[in-house]
Protein backbone atom coordinates (compact mmCIF):
# COMPACT_ATOMS: atom_id res chain seq x y z
CA UNK A 1 0.00 0.00 0.00
CA UNK A 2 1.37 3.59 -1.42
CA UNK A 3 -0.14 6.74 -0.49
CA UNK A 4 0.52 10.09 -0.71
CA UNK A 5 -1.42 13.12 0.70
CA UNK A 6 -2.35 16.70 -0.46
CA UNK A 7 -2.24 18.92 2.74
CA UNK A 8 -5.26 20.75 2.97
CA UNK A 9 -8.00 20.76 5.74
CA UNK A 10 -10.47 24.03 5.93
CA UNK A 11 -12.95 24.12 8.60
CA UNK A 12 -16.63 24.03 7.96
CA UNK A 13 -19.59 24.52 10.76
CA UNK A 14 -16.92 24.50 13.26
CA UNK A 15 -15.54 20.85 12.12
CA UNK A 16 -12.42 20.21 10.42
CA UNK A 17 -12.44 18.72 6.68
CA UNK A 18 -9.37 17.21 5.52
CA UNK A 19 -8.72 16.32 2.00
CA UNK A 20 -6.66 13.52 1.40
CA UNK A 21 -5.59 12.02 -2.14
CA UNK A 22 -3.68 8.25 -2.02
CA UNK A 23 -3.01 5.88 -4.37
CA UNK A 24 -3.65 2.40 -3.26
CA UNK A 25 -1.37 -0.54 -4.56
CA UNK A 26 -2.78 -3.97 -2.89
CA UNK A 27 -2.82 -7.65 -4.09
CA UNK A 28 -5.78 -9.66 -2.71
CA UNK A 29 -5.35 -12.96 -4.11
CA UNK A 30 -2.21 -14.06 -3.34
CA UNK A 31 -1.94 -12.85 0.26
CA UNK A 32 -0.15 -10.26 0.80
CA UNK A 33 -2.30 -9.23 3.52
CA UNK A 34 -3.52 -11.06 5.99
CA UNK A 35 -3.33 -14.74 5.59
CA UNK A 36 -3.87 -16.22 9.19
CA UNK A 37 -7.90 -16.45 8.92
CA UNK A 38 -7.74 -18.25 5.82
CA UNK A 39 -5.17 -20.50 6.47
CA UNK A 40 -7.48 -22.24 8.90
CA UNK A 41 -9.56 -23.00 5.92
CA UNK A 42 -6.88 -24.64 3.89
CA UNK A 43 -6.93 -21.95 1.62
CA UNK A 44 -4.32 -19.43 0.76
CA UNK A 45 -6.42 -17.49 -1.63
CA UNK A 46 -8.92 -15.36 -0.69
CA UNK A 47 -11.76 -15.80 -3.28
CA UNK A 48 -12.80 -19.72 -2.65
CA UNK A 49 -15.67 -20.69 -3.55
CA UNK A 50 -17.78 -19.60 -0.49
CA UNK A 51 -16.63 -16.40 -1.36
CA UNK A 52 -18.95 -14.17 -3.02
CA UNK A 53 -17.28 -10.73 -2.47
CA UNK A 54 -15.28 -8.46 -0.98
CA UNK A 55 -16.66 -5.10 0.45
CA UNK A 56 -13.15 -3.34 0.21
CA UNK A 57 -12.84 0.23 2.56
CA UNK A 58 -10.09 2.79 3.50
CA UNK A 59 -10.17 4.29 6.73
CA UNK A 60 -8.37 6.71 8.57
CA UNK A 61 -8.18 6.32 12.08
CA UNK A 62 -6.59 8.49 14.62
CA UNK A 63 -6.75 10.25 18.04
CA UNK A 64 -7.73 14.16 19.08
CA UNK A 65 -8.38 16.15 22.36
CA UNK A 66 -12.13 15.41 21.68
CA UNK A 67 -12.28 11.76 21.39
CA UNK A 68 -9.74 9.22 22.02
CA UNK A 69 -10.46 7.10 18.70
CA UNK A 70 -12.13 8.63 15.51
CA UNK A 71 -12.72 6.27 12.51
CA UNK A 72 -13.61 7.70 9.20
CA UNK A 73 -13.89 5.87 5.79
CA UNK A 74 -12.55 7.67 2.90
CA UNK A 75 -13.48 5.28 0.27
CA UNK A 76 -14.34 1.98 -0.18
CA UNK A 77 -15.10 -0.79 -3.09
CA UNK A 78 -17.07 -3.98 -3.93
CA UNK A 79 -14.87 -6.60 -5.11
CA UNK A 80 -17.28 -9.19 -6.63
CA UNK A 81 -15.81 -12.99 -6.96
CA UNK A 82 -14.27 -12.59 -10.55
CA UNK A 83 -13.28 -8.97 -10.49
CA UNK A 84 -9.87 -8.49 -11.13
CA UNK A 85 -7.97 -8.88 -7.59
CA UNK A 86 -4.88 -6.84 -7.83
CA UNK A 87 -5.76 -2.99 -7.12
CA UNK A 88 -3.66 -0.57 -8.45
CA UNK A 89 -5.57 2.90 -8.02
CA UNK A 90 -3.72 5.94 -7.84
CA UNK A 91 -4.36 9.68 -7.74
CA UNK A 92 -7.51 8.79 -6.05
CA UNK A 93 -9.95 11.46 -4.21
CA UNK A 94 -11.64 10.33 -1.01
CA UNK A 95 -15.56 9.48 -1.49
CA UNK A 96 -16.68 10.48 1.35
CA UNK A 97 -15.79 14.17 3.10
CA UNK A 98 -13.42 13.49 6.12
CA UNK A 99 -15.07 15.49 8.34
CA UNK A 100 -13.46 15.11 11.83
CA UNK A 101 -15.97 15.97 14.91
CA UNK A 102 -14.33 19.01 16.37
CA UNK A 103 -11.04 20.60 15.13
CA UNK A 104 -8.74 17.42 15.31
CA UNK A 105 -7.20 17.14 12.13
CA UNK A 106 -5.03 20.25 12.25
CA UNK A 107 -2.12 19.80 13.28
CA UNK A 108 -2.60 16.33 14.08
CA UNK A 109 0.76 14.65 12.91
CA UNK A 110 -0.50 10.76 13.39
CA UNK A 111 -3.32 9.19 11.27
CA UNK A 112 -3.21 6.09 9.88
CA UNK A 113 -4.55 5.06 6.64
CA UNK A 114 -5.47 1.26 6.56
CA UNK A 115 -6.92 -0.90 3.82
CA UNK A 116 -9.67 -3.08 4.91
CA UNK A 117 -12.81 -5.44 3.80
CA UNK A 118 -15.43 -7.47 4.75
CA UNK A 119 -15.64 -11.01 3.40
CA UNK A 120 -18.97 -12.00 2.57
CA UNK A 121 -19.92 -15.11 1.83
CA UNK A 122 -22.48 -17.34 -0.20
CA UNK A 123 -23.33 -18.27 3.49
CA UNK A 124 -21.51 -18.28 6.65
CA UNK A 125 -19.34 -16.12 8.86
CA UNK A 126 -18.79 -12.09 7.66
CA UNK A 127 -15.50 -11.59 8.84
CA UNK A 128 -13.28 -8.30 8.68
CA UNK A 129 -10.00 -8.76 8.08
CA UNK A 130 -7.44 -5.65 8.07
CA UNK A 131 -4.64 -5.59 5.14
CA UNK A 132 -1.22 -5.79 6.51
CA UNK A 133 0.41 -2.20 5.51
CA UNK A 134 -0.71 1.18 6.63
CA UNK A 135 0.20 4.50 5.79
CA UNK A 136 0.22 7.33 8.37
CA UNK A 137 -0.05 10.58 7.44
CA UNK A 138 0.19 13.94 8.95
CA UNK A 139 -2.07 17.29 8.68
CA UNK A 140 -0.67 20.52 8.27
CA UNK A 141 -0.71 23.23 11.33
CA UNK A 142 -2.61 25.69 9.37
CA UNK A 143 -5.76 26.00 7.19
CA UNK A 144 -6.04 26.62 3.53
CA UNK A 145 -8.81 28.82 2.72
CA UNK A 146 -8.33 28.20 -1.50
CA UNK A 147 -10.13 24.91 -2.24
CA UNK A 148 -8.15 23.68 -5.60
CA UNK A 149 -9.58 20.05 -4.82
CA UNK B 1 -50.62 -47.54 20.16
CA UNK B 2 -54.08 -46.95 21.47
CA UNK B 3 -56.35 -49.91 20.49
CA UNK B 4 -58.36 -49.28 17.17
CA UNK B 5 -62.57 -50.23 17.19
CA UNK B 6 -63.82 -52.29 14.01
CA UNK B 7 -65.35 -50.09 11.19
CA UNK B 8 -65.32 -50.06 7.72
CA UNK B 9 -62.17 -47.65 6.32
CA UNK B 10 -62.48 -45.32 2.98
CA UNK B 11 -59.24 -43.53 1.90
CA UNK B 12 -56.53 -42.02 3.57
CA UNK B 13 -58.50 -38.78 4.42
CA UNK B 14 -61.68 -40.56 5.85
CA UNK B 15 -58.92 -42.92 8.01
CA UNK B 16 -58.09 -39.85 9.75
CA UNK B 17 -61.25 -38.25 10.29
CA UNK B 18 -62.29 -41.19 11.62
CA UNK B 19 -59.25 -41.57 13.97
CA UNK B 20 -60.45 -38.29 15.52
CA UNK B 21 -63.57 -39.43 16.22
CA UNK B 22 -62.49 -42.38 17.49
CA UNK B 23 -59.92 -40.90 19.59
CA UNK B 24 -61.14 -40.47 23.49
CA UNK B 25 -60.65 -37.12 25.61
CA UNK B 26 -57.15 -38.44 27.38
CA UNK B 27 -55.68 -39.22 24.08
CA UNK B 28 -56.46 -35.18 22.92
CA UNK B 29 -55.50 -34.43 25.63
CA UNK B 30 -52.00 -35.81 25.06
CA UNK B 31 -51.90 -34.97 21.77
CA UNK B 32 -52.36 -30.98 23.30
CA UNK B 33 -49.93 -31.45 25.74
CA UNK B 34 -47.40 -32.68 22.81
CA UNK B 35 -48.32 -29.87 21.24
CA UNK B 36 -47.61 -27.26 23.83
CA UNK B 37 -44.56 -28.99 24.77
CA UNK B 38 -43.19 -28.46 20.98
CA UNK B 39 -44.21 -24.48 20.79
CA UNK B 40 -43.13 -24.19 24.62
CA UNK B 41 -39.48 -25.80 23.88
CA UNK B 42 -39.23 -22.98 20.58
CA UNK B 43 -39.88 -20.40 22.37
CA UNK B 44 -37.05 -21.13 25.15
CA UNK B 45 -34.61 -21.76 22.39
CA UNK B 46 -35.34 -18.28 21.12
CA UNK B 47 -34.78 -17.04 24.75
CA UNK B 48 -32.07 -18.75 24.93
CA UNK B 49 -30.35 -17.53 21.88
CA UNK B 50 -31.53 -14.09 23.03
CA UNK B 51 -29.48 -14.75 26.21
CA UNK B 52 -26.40 -16.15 24.44
CA UNK B 53 -26.09 -13.48 21.58
CA UNK B 54 -26.69 -10.27 23.68
CA UNK B 55 -29.18 -9.30 21.14
CA UNK B 56 -33.06 -8.74 21.55
CA UNK B 57 -33.25 -9.94 18.11
CA UNK B 58 -30.14 -12.50 17.05
CA UNK B 59 -32.08 -13.48 14.24
CA UNK B 60 -33.21 -11.01 11.21
CA UNK B 61 -34.77 -10.83 8.09
CA UNK B 62 -33.10 -8.34 5.18
CA UNK B 63 -36.19 -6.25 4.07
CA UNK B 64 -34.61 -3.96 1.58
CA UNK B 65 -32.16 -4.20 -1.07
CA UNK B 66 -30.21 -1.26 0.15
CA UNK B 67 -27.08 -3.66 1.26
CA UNK B 68 -26.88 -5.17 -2.65
CA UNK B 69 -25.03 -6.74 -3.76
CA UNK B 70 -23.81 -8.01 -0.52
CA UNK B 71 -27.07 -8.71 0.73
CA UNK B 72 -31.01 -8.89 -0.83
CA UNK B 73 -34.15 -9.33 0.30
CA UNK B 74 -35.34 -12.44 2.22
CA UNK B 75 -31.67 -13.23 3.32
CA UNK B 76 -31.24 -13.86 6.92
CA UNK B 77 -28.83 -12.39 9.08
CA UNK B 78 -27.16 -13.96 12.78
CA UNK B 79 -26.86 -10.81 15.17
CA UNK B 80 -24.56 -10.69 18.36
CA UNK B 81 -24.47 -7.65 20.58
CA UNK B 82 -22.25 -8.35 22.97
CA UNK B 83 -21.72 -5.25 25.12
CA UNK B 84 -17.49 -5.24 25.38
CA UNK B 85 -17.70 -5.11 21.66
CA UNK B 86 -16.73 -2.55 20.44
CA UNK B 87 -18.14 -0.37 16.92
CA UNK B 88 -15.48 -0.43 14.38
CA UNK B 89 -15.68 1.61 10.77
CA UNK B 90 -16.71 -1.47 8.31
CA UNK B 91 -19.19 -3.07 10.31
CA UNK B 92 -22.21 -4.25 9.67
CA UNK B 93 -24.93 -2.83 12.20
CA UNK B 94 -28.42 -3.42 12.58
CA UNK B 95 -29.88 -0.38 14.40
CA UNK B 96 -33.70 0.87 15.21
CA UNK B 97 -34.35 4.47 14.83
CA UNK B 98 -35.98 5.86 18.18
CA UNK B 99 -39.87 5.43 17.53
CA UNK B 100 -39.86 3.52 14.79
CA UNK B 101 -40.15 -0.57 14.69
CA UNK B 102 -38.48 -1.57 11.61
CA UNK B 103 -34.66 -2.88 11.97
CA UNK B 104 -32.10 -1.46 9.29
CA UNK B 105 -29.08 -3.42 8.31
CA UNK B 106 -26.34 -0.91 7.26
CA UNK B 107 -22.64 -0.34 7.60
CA UNK B 108 -20.57 1.71 10.02
CA UNK B 109 -18.70 4.53 8.01
CA UNK B 110 -17.56 6.79 10.66
CA UNK B 111 -17.30 6.60 14.09
CA UNK B 112 -16.08 8.66 17.03
CA UNK B 113 -15.22 7.20 20.86
CA UNK B 114 -14.13 9.18 23.87
CA UNK B 115 -12.20 8.10 26.39
CA UNK B 116 -15.00 7.50 28.77
CA UNK B 117 -16.26 4.50 26.30
CA UNK B 118 -19.21 6.72 24.58
CA UNK B 119 -19.45 5.94 21.06
CA UNK B 120 -21.24 7.89 18.25
CA UNK B 121 -21.25 7.14 14.72
CA UNK B 122 -22.81 6.89 11.47
CA UNK B 123 -24.22 4.78 8.83
CA UNK B 124 -24.83 3.92 5.58
CA UNK B 125 -25.96 1.37 2.73
CA UNK B 126 -23.60 -0.10 0.55
CA UNK B 127 -26.30 0.37 -2.19
CA UNK B 128 -27.37 4.06 -1.18
CA UNK B 129 -25.39 7.07 -2.48
CA UNK B 130 -25.99 8.76 0.49
CA UNK B 131 -25.31 8.27 4.46
CA UNK B 132 -28.14 7.28 6.63
CA UNK B 133 -28.60 10.74 8.06
CA UNK B 134 -31.74 11.12 6.44
CA UNK B 135 -33.03 8.31 8.36
CA UNK B 136 -32.44 9.16 11.59
CA UNK B 137 -34.82 10.58 14.04
CA UNK B 138 -35.52 14.76 13.12
CA UNK B 139 -32.15 16.14 14.33
CA UNK B 140 -30.89 13.37 14.98
CA UNK B 141 -26.81 12.96 13.73
CA UNK B 142 -25.50 10.44 15.01
CA UNK B 143 -26.23 6.67 16.27
CA UNK B 144 -25.34 5.50 20.00
CA UNK B 145 -24.67 2.24 21.14
CA UNK B 146 -28.11 1.56 22.48
CA UNK B 147 -30.03 2.15 19.29
CA UNK B 148 -28.08 -1.00 17.82
CA UNK B 149 -29.51 -4.57 18.15
CA UNK B 150 -26.50 -6.15 17.10
CA UNK B 151 -23.65 -6.78 14.93
CA UNK B 152 -24.66 -8.79 11.91
CA UNK B 153 -21.70 -12.32 12.29
CA UNK B 154 -23.43 -14.18 9.86
CA UNK B 155 -25.53 -14.90 6.83
CA UNK B 156 -27.85 -17.09 5.28
CA UNK B 157 -29.28 -16.25 1.77
CA UNK B 158 -32.79 -16.67 0.96
CA UNK B 159 -34.05 -18.65 4.07
CA UNK B 160 -35.74 -15.77 5.32
CA UNK B 161 -38.09 -15.24 2.06
CA UNK B 162 -40.60 -17.20 4.02
CA UNK B 163 -40.92 -14.83 6.69
CA UNK B 164 -41.75 -12.09 3.82
CA UNK B 165 -44.17 -14.19 2.26
CA UNK B 166 -45.76 -14.71 5.39
CA UNK B 167 -46.09 -10.68 6.36
CA UNK B 168 -47.45 -9.55 2.64
CA UNK B 169 -50.15 -12.37 2.46
CA UNK B 170 -51.21 -13.44 5.32
CA UNK B 171 -53.84 -15.94 4.71
CA UNK B 172 -50.72 -18.43 3.59
CA UNK B 173 -49.54 -17.67 7.39
CA UNK B 174 -52.74 -19.07 8.60
CA UNK B 175 -52.02 -21.68 5.98
CA UNK B 176 -49.34 -22.71 7.26
CA UNK B 177 -50.08 -22.73 10.84
CA UNK B 178 -53.21 -24.60 10.46
CA UNK B 179 -51.23 -27.45 8.71
CA UNK B 180 -48.94 -27.68 10.90
CA UNK B 181 -51.55 -28.07 14.28
CA UNK B 182 -53.38 -30.33 12.17
CA UNK B 183 -49.94 -32.71 11.84
CA UNK B 184 -49.17 -32.45 15.20
CA UNK B 185 -52.58 -32.92 17.08
CA UNK B 186 -53.31 -35.84 14.77
CA UNK B 187 -50.09 -37.34 14.65
CA UNK B 188 -49.99 -40.76 16.15
CA UNK B 189 -47.58 -42.24 18.27
CA UNK B 190 -47.16 -45.89 17.60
Amino acid sequence: LRKNVEDFTGPRERSDLGFVTFDITADILNGKNDLQTFRNKNTLIIFDWNVKQLFLYLSAEYSTKNNALNQVVLWDKIMLRGDNPRLSLKDMKSKYFFFDDGNGLKGNRNITLTLSWNVVPNAGILPLVTGSGHVSVPFPDTYETTKSY
Amino acid sequence: GWPRSGGVRGGAAMDLFGDLRRMNKRQLYYQVLNFAMIVSSALMIWKGLIVVTGSESPIVVVLSGSMEPAFHRGDLLFLTNFHDDPIRAGEIVVFKVEGRDIPIVHRVIKVHEKGNGNIKFLTKGDNNEVDDRGLYKEGQNWLEKKDVVGRARGFLPYVGMVTIIMNDYPKFKYALLAVMGAYVLLKRES
